[in-house]
């Protein structure tokens, strides 16, 4: 396989496991108002509380495997993004003190402002994301020197800001899901027509979404026009939709979990294979694309990146494997907890 | 040239990476009291040693926290804010960075969540290999982004080529690039710092205790283990700055003659200023206090060799002196501040008892501030020295801006962050108050009669005391 291929898949998994990952972290902030009383918001916080740093690793480890891989990608995507990609590190940065600070203090105004800003954080922060896959999608105005020459008004269109809603109905019924893994009783309950009310808003907002890109996008629709592994992943995005309601209605939360997971890393596959061999498109003139091959690091630096990803990725996994059985089953408060 | 964007996106780089820079290390030498604590734990079963070890990972969480919030905005704005410069760098910086992630950033964060979450859940000696891991994942971060940073410093291992009609450096020899002529010096030194500042922060608190009479058995172990680091540090500490200073005057003369004000080479040895006012205009000191012929000895061991002054180097490739000058000289400073308050310390341990001199004691309790000051410091020698180059005689500071990026979106970006971070600030400072005031307490207990592997499978098993109050927990 071509180095720059085995990148552009790669940098794909790792896009893909942080969505999956901490797309259900960012969903207990999003329905974090579901959990009414104290004890019930510290369960939703501690639900993810010894794991989300972890999965905002995935985010991390993205960035410096693009930044490695495909510096151009890097720099014209994050320089174009400026002000919503500064406001996207803002709510980061709310979103992880949000959960250390708020059960420190035993004052009910700081427990409320933390909530708030927690709830807030995560799903902006869900938003932007959404944002920002739709306007790779559209493609932004690129030049022949590879840089961004549009300003702020050009990134709020009306197909990415539907793409962001669409994020935060998908992350706020991934995350819905995870809770009723790891909760019980009343709690658990009340968690069950909010699945249904996230799975319905991302079912519309999904077709909107498709029925858009297939009219006005045809760049994004050429690779679909013959059988390929593109199909696969349109398949499984079908498969795993359409086994939520299912699953959801026999209630097996597990099934429910795997469906959910599956739908984001199929849709982020989508994703990928709309854009490929593309990484981000000129609305200019097709001849500024940035590919995979012109946006590339040298062939030594990729060789070498290949070898540390396979060095790494062994570790990886298995760390993440040990922590989430340490934590596994339904969530107890005791003195360590947040 | 937009000299605004330029100055603007220079202060959010300082901004932004200082206030991360209050974090890490502490965490980094953190780590290595929270290794020496549980293990002595381990071997003895002291509880007050168990109180200890508990206390030092719950502050450790805390700053572990504030160090991932504002670590991720380090690495997002190299794209954002220095576009050209990642055009320019991204085929050697940015495998230093994507390795940081996967080496150490994985290992860190996920043995965190066992570390904060899992004492009464594991077995022990699972525990406490979880905190060696945590340990070990901030050397490892360090040691990426120090390599990553001293490249720039002294760039190795790699070639000039032309990609789409810009030119950009790439790799060609991984081991030049890893250990280029300034990283394993520097390594050591930002380790030396994090040691110092973990060392002195412990010190610091366990002192306040000692003062105050409060949790006096766990003070005095904290008091004896940060002592031993600090101490130990701080005279490595003497070591490794000479080997730095000579290292520097070896690979960035421009640099060293900016740190001590020297401006004309001229014959013979060259003396040092103690303290003075750099002039970089009339290119002489005001009010300086010289030793004649102690910089040639120091760098050299040679009085009588000249060092090479800033008029070797063209006007418009030297660095701020006043700036370089004043956080060195606050740098060297603390670092002897602690080399006589450890000794001190030491020798009061030694002979008598620290308790019986509340000034030591106070002036242990202050030497957290100088900690913070000479690590910030030392970044300031480092950073602002390097000036005008962002890659050291390969490419300017001004050259690597976004070229996609106004002025006014860094203004509100710095205006966001400088709001963000002051808030931040202030609930760190608090949270962390509330934590000292509480002290040192045991753990939550863990499920009696279980064997290791039982303990790791029991991981969800803690049943909650509903008579427990759920506002008490912190």
């Amino acid at each position: 396989m071509e180095l720059e291929v085995f990148w552009f898949i790669l940098i794909g998994i790792l896009l893909a496991g942080y969505a999956f990952l901490d797309g259900f972290d960012l969903g207990v902030g999003i329905v974090f108002y579901t959990a009414k009383t104290d004890k019930e918001r510290r369960i939703f916080m501690n639900s993810i509380g010894p794991i989300w740093d972890g999965n905002e690793v995935w985010l991390v480890t993205f960035g410096g495997a693009l930044f490695a891989a495909f510096p151009e990608v890097y720099a014209t995507s994050f320089s174009a993004f400026y002000l919503p990609f500064m406001l996207l590190l803002i709510c980061l940065i709310f979103r992880a003190v949000s959960m250390e600070f708020r059960s420190k203090v035993k004052s009910v105004p700081w427990r409320k402002f933390w909530d708030f800003s927690f709830f807030a954080s995560c799903t902006m922060a869900s938003f932007l994301f959404g944002v920002a896959v739709g306007n790779s999608m559209v493609g932004l105005p690129i030049g022949a020197d590879h840089e961004y020459q549009g300003h702020l008004g050009h990134l709020l269109g009306f197909y990415p800001l539907l793409v962001g809603a669409l994020v935060v109905a998908l992350f706020a019924l991934h995350g819905s899901v995870y809770l009723t893994l790891k909760t019980e009783g009343e709690l658990q309950k009340r968690l069950r027509p909010l699945m249904w009310k996230s799975f319905g808003s991302f079912l519309v907002l999904y077709l909107m979404a498709t029925i858009i890109t297939l009219v006005s996008i045809p760049h994004a629709v050429e690779p679909f026009r013959h059988p390929g592994p593109a199909w696969l992943a349109v398949l499984v995005s079908i498969l795993a939709l359409a086994n939520i309601p299912r699953a959801l209605y026999i209630e097996r939360p597990g099934e429910a979990f795997l469906s959910s997971g599956a739908a984001i890393l199929s849709l982020t596959a989508l994703f990928g294979a709309a854009l490929y061999p593309n990484m981000m498109v000129s609305s200019l003139n097709p001849a500024y694309n940035l590919t995979i091959y012109n946006a590339a690091s040298s062939q030594e630096t990729l060789k070498l990146m290949r070898v540390i990803a396979f060095l790494g990725l062994p570790f990886v996994l298995s760390y993440s494997a040990v922590v989430y059985w340490v934590f596994r089953g339904k969530v107890k408060l005791d003195d360590t907890s947040y | 040239m937009d000299t605004e964007l330029l100055i603007l996106s220079r202060l959010q780089f300082a901004l932004t990476i200082m206030f991360h820079y209050l974090f890490p290390p502490l965490t980094i030498g953190l780590g290595v009291l929270m290794v020496m604590m549980e293990g002595m734990w381990l071997k003895t079963g002291n509880p007050v040693y168990e109180k200890v070890a508990y206390y030092w990972t719950r502050l450790f969480a805390v700053n572990f926290a504030m160090g991932v919030a504002t670590g991720i905005v380090m690495e997002f704005q190299f794209g954002t804010n220095w576009a050209t410069y990642s055009r320019f760098v991204g085929d050697v910086f940015g495998s230093a960075l994507a390795a940081e992630g996967i080496f150490a950033f994985f290992l860190e964060s996920g043995f965190l969540g066992v570390v904060v979450f899992g004492w009464n859940k594991v077995s022990p000696k699972f525990h406490y290999f979880a905190t060696c891991m945590v340990c070990l994942g901030g050397f490892f971060s360090s040691v990426w982004i120090v390599i990553a940073n001293s490249w720039m410093q002294t760039p190795a291992g790699f070639h000039l080529v032309e990609h789409n009609g810009k030119t950009r450096a790439e790799i060609v020899d991984f081991w030049a690039m890893v250990f280029n002529p300034s990283a394993p010096d520097r390594l050591v030194h930002v380790w030396l710092g994090c040691f110092i500042l973990g060392g002195f922060f412990a010190l610091s608190i366990a002192s306040w205790y000692l003062l105050k009479k409060r949790y006096l058995p766990e003070a005095r172990v904290m008091f004896k283990v940060a002592l031993v680091l600090a101490l130990g540090s701080s005279v490595a500490m003497g070591l490794s700055g000479d080997s730095n200073a000579k290292m520097v005057a070896r690979e960035q003369p421009t640099k060293m003659a900016a740190m001590e004000g020297h401006f004309q080479t001229g014959t013979g040895g060259t003396g040092m200023y103690l303290v003075g006012w750099p002039d970089q205009n009339a290119e002489k000191v005001h009010y300086g206090i010289e030793i004649p012929k102690l910089l040639s000895l120091l760098l050299y061991l040679d009085p009588n060799k000249p060092v090479p002054g800033l008029d070797q180097t063209p006007k418009d490739e030297r660095p701020n002196v006043l700036i370089t000058f004043w956080a060195y000289r606050v740098m060297v400073g603390c670092g002897l501040f602690f080399i006589a308050v450890s000794a001190m310390a030491g020798l009061a341990l030694w002979r008598s008892d620290p308790e019986r001199h509340p000034w030591l004691l106070k002036l242990c309790v202050l030497s957290v501030v100088p900690a913070y000051v000479a690590n910030q410091a030392g970044w300031v020698v480092a950073e602002a020295g390097r000036q005008p180059w962002i890659v050291y005689k390969l490419l300017r500071t001004s050259e690597g801006l976004s070229r996609s990026v106004q002025a006014h979106e860094v203004l509100i970006s710095i205006i966001m962050f400088g709001i963000v971070y002051l808030l931040l600030f202030g609930v760190w400072v608090f949270v962390m108050n509330e934590k000292i005031q509480h002290g040192p307490q045991l753990p939550p207990p863990r499920p009696e009669g279980q064997s290791e592997l039982e303990g790791l499978a029991d991981a969800a098993g803690q049943e909650v005391d509903p008579s427990h109050d759920l506002m008490e927990d912190s």
